[in-house]
């Protein structure tokens, strides 16, 4: 049964739960208490849906993306759109959902981390729109590589505060929030960017998410009259994957999780947390994460900053052990390769994220039958990308 | 009413406690031993021994950096373990506490880590991300080897300060503030009246920590906890010699070190 995870104590069978220094036991327990009274109140469901669809400009479109079809000449591919979600990724259903739950709360200040500074923006866009004070932690190297979002939360209102820790990407970002929050729990709401984090984070964020699996059902049942044969999307922390597999966990859909491989999986530098990973506790909770003998937590490296991250939500990691769901992993160039093809015959340019899952599903495509249908979660556009992908195309473009 | 602590019966005493912090291997394992040893000297009743961690999420800047300082050296749990068998040939009478963050516990196992404790006589731990709720397992565990499992209690844990206080072994840790570590000690009315409802609880010496670095911030945590424990500033005493201690004036720097360590905690 679906609603039985997670449990009282925050766990997807052996995994989540709350990892974390002895301060940030009470704010979890006041946020746990709170959002179980707001999932319970129509109003505020109400309210979430309202902002969805008026703000956010929900539902978002299930394309049909004949061209590509056509060419790989297997399942008819179809793509939810997230990257026609205000901001541009999926990222904002979330940050819309905590935003209100922290005004519900009373707490005027919002801290937030970033990777591919697609959360930092929706947090700085739901704290201009709610009257919020906003503060996003972000790495250093991210900062560099998604220069075009650190100026768009600036414009917004936000402060970015750089991270220089680690290899000073989304880990280190997500160390300092968290060590800011505890020190300053007592009014500050941390807005957490994915299914990661001790109880009731992978919860909360993936109830904000759900949004598109329901969504992409109903749309997908009216165009096909049947759900899809497969499911792709990107994992990070797992959020976009998370919202769009959670309403079709109990279907028949075979479900497909991208992680990234960066160099290659046989190179110390990748994100492929399930893939390479072993079982243990990264920000606040037990999950699978890339560490080495001695349980120091490595460094892990993709092209894209919203997938270089060595944990993983904790629920995706029990649907990896009870194989509900199958992870596969992608590297920088064959996601650059899939960017490429879809922008030139879609005419849609999707985040390098996104192309993680692009690229798994455009392999098996070509080796399924035409009676077959795919569904991938477009789960952002690729305009914050820009300077790094003007760095690997320029030449020949 | 406070009952005789223990550590294997090698702390009596129950009030007036230092307990001072090191980070196994900072800079060096043989520097770790030469700062325990003057620390013993300098009065300390138990020792924190620190297993640097890649990502010390209750950690501030500076305990930060002594892990990076001393992962760069090879430092690992294990090492650290194995370190205090080192310790005790070279005179380290006090009880030692190991504490490490627990992604390196559960990559060793519950079960090899606590035959690592045992082998090499250590009498407590303190996984400080590894709060009462998740700890069941592990507190039975230590029981069972005799080793003190230190729990952590914090100004915001409320209703939950009777339960963890109640269940407390060794010494009870009292963070003062709420906050990281190496911040500033804000010893204000509410915090005082945190640290006497603890003592209610508690049947074991309830020692304050976070934030301590002056000596004045060591008398007022004297007057009304019956332990202080001091750690971002130790690692910044020991910061301050690491330039004689790269230059080979080893001695110069353990003077010295002793020195401030005599002032702060006089
Ligand atoms: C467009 C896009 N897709 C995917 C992700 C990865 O995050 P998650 O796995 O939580 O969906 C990000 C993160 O920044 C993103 O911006």
């Amino acid at each position: 049964m679906l609603q039985v995870f997670p449990d009282v104590k925050g766990r997807f069978g052996d995994f989540g739960g709350k990892y974390v220094p002895e301060t940030l036991m009470g704010p979890l327990q006041e946020l746990e208490d709170a959002l179980d009274q707001a999932m319970e109140d129509q109003a505020f469901h109400d309210e979430y849906h309202h902002v969805l669809e008026e703000y956010a400009g929900r539902p978002t479109a299930l394309t049909y993306a004949d061209k590509i079809s056509d060419y790989l000449g297997g399942a008819k591919i179809y793509l939810k759109r997230e990257d026609l979600n205000h901001t541009g990724a999926h990222k904002l259903n979330n940050a819309i959902g905590q935003a209100l739950l922290a005004k519900r709360m009373g707490k005027e200040k919002i801290i937030a981390e970033t990777g591919a500074g697609q959360h930092g923006v929706a947090s700085a866009t739901v704290a201009a729109k709610f009257g919020l004070k906003c503060k996003v932690f972000m790495g250093e190297e991210d900062i560099r590589r998604q220069e075009l979002n650190v100026f768009r939360m600036k414009l917004l209102g936000a402060e970015v505060v750089s991270v220089s820790s680690g290899n000073g990407t989304l880990k280190d970002a997500t160390n300092e929030a968290i060590r800011y929050w505890v020190a300053n729990c007592e009014d500050h709401f941390y807005l957490i960017g994915s299914v990661v984090g001790p109880h009731p984070y992978p919860r909360m964020v993936r109830d904000f998410q759900r949004v598109i699996g329901d969504e992409s059902k109903k749309q997908f049942l009216e165009v096909e009259q049947e759900l899809p044969n497969r499911i792709y999307a990107c994992v990070g922390g797992g959020s976009n994957a998370m919202g769009m597999f959670y309403p079709f966990l109990e279907d028949d859909a075979e479900l497909i999780g991208v992680e990234a491989a960066g160099r290659g999986i046989d190179t110390p530098e990748h994100a492929a947390t399930l893939t390479k990973g072993a079982p243990g506790v990264i920000h606040g909770s037990l999950t699978y994460l890339m560490q080495d003998d001695n349980g120091q937590i490595t460094e892990p490296y993709s092209i894209s900053a919203g997938l270089d991250y060595p944990g993983i939500g904790p629920e995706h990691a029990h649907l990896f052990q009870t194989k509900r769901v199958r992870y596969e992993s992608i590297t920088d160039k064959e996601a650059l390769d899939a960017l490429r093809l879809l922008t030139e015959r879609e005419g849609i340019i999707p985040a390098i994220e996104t192309a993680h899952a692009l690229a798994q599903a455009f392999k098996e495509a070509g080796s399924m039958s035409k009676d077959e249908t795919i569904l991938i979660n477009l789960s952002g556009r690729g305009d914050k990308d820009m300077a790094t992908l003007m760095e690997h195309f320029e030449e020949e473009v | 009413m406070l009952t005789k602590t223990s550590f294997q019966g090698k702390l009596e005493k129950t009030e007036d406690l230092f307990i001072p912090f090191l980070v196994a291997g900072d800079p060096t394992p043989s520097m770790t031993i030469a700062f325990a040893l003057r620390l013993q000297q300098q009065g300390a009743d138990v020792l924190e021994l620190g297993v640097p961690y890649s990502d010390p999420l209750a950690d501030g800047p500076t305990i930060q950096l002594a892990a990076r300082r001393a992962l760069d050296a090879g430092m690992s749990l294990r090492k650290a373990i194995e370190l205090v068998p080192q310790l005790r040939k070279h005179g380290l009478t006090i009880p030692v506490v190991i504490f490490t963050y627990y992604n390196p516990v559960l990559r060793l196992g519950h079960d090899q880590f606590f035959e690592l404790l045992e082998e090499n006589g250590v009498e407590g731990v303190l996984i400080p991300d590894l709060p009462f709720e998740e700890s069941e397992e592990i507190r039975g565990q230590a029981e069972s080897k005799d080793i003190e499992f230190i729990s952590l209690v914090a100004p915001n844990s409320e209703q939950r300060i009777k339960q963890i206080a109640e269940n407390a072994k060794g010494f009870l840790y009292c963070v003062s503030t709420l906050g990281v570590t190496g911040g500033e000690n804000k010893m204000t009315g509410e915090s005082l009246a945190f640290i006497k409802k603890v003592k209610e609880y508690s049947p074991v010496p309830v020692a304050v920590g976070f934030g301590v670095s002056t000596n004045e911030d060591v008398k007022i945590v004297r007057e009304h906890a019956d332990g202080v424990i001091i750690g971002s500033k130790i690692i910044r005493l020991i910061e301050n010699e690491l330039d004689k201690i790269n230059s080979g004036e080893k001695s110069g720097a353990l003077k010295s070190f002793s020195n401030s360590i005599a002032e702060l905690v006089k």
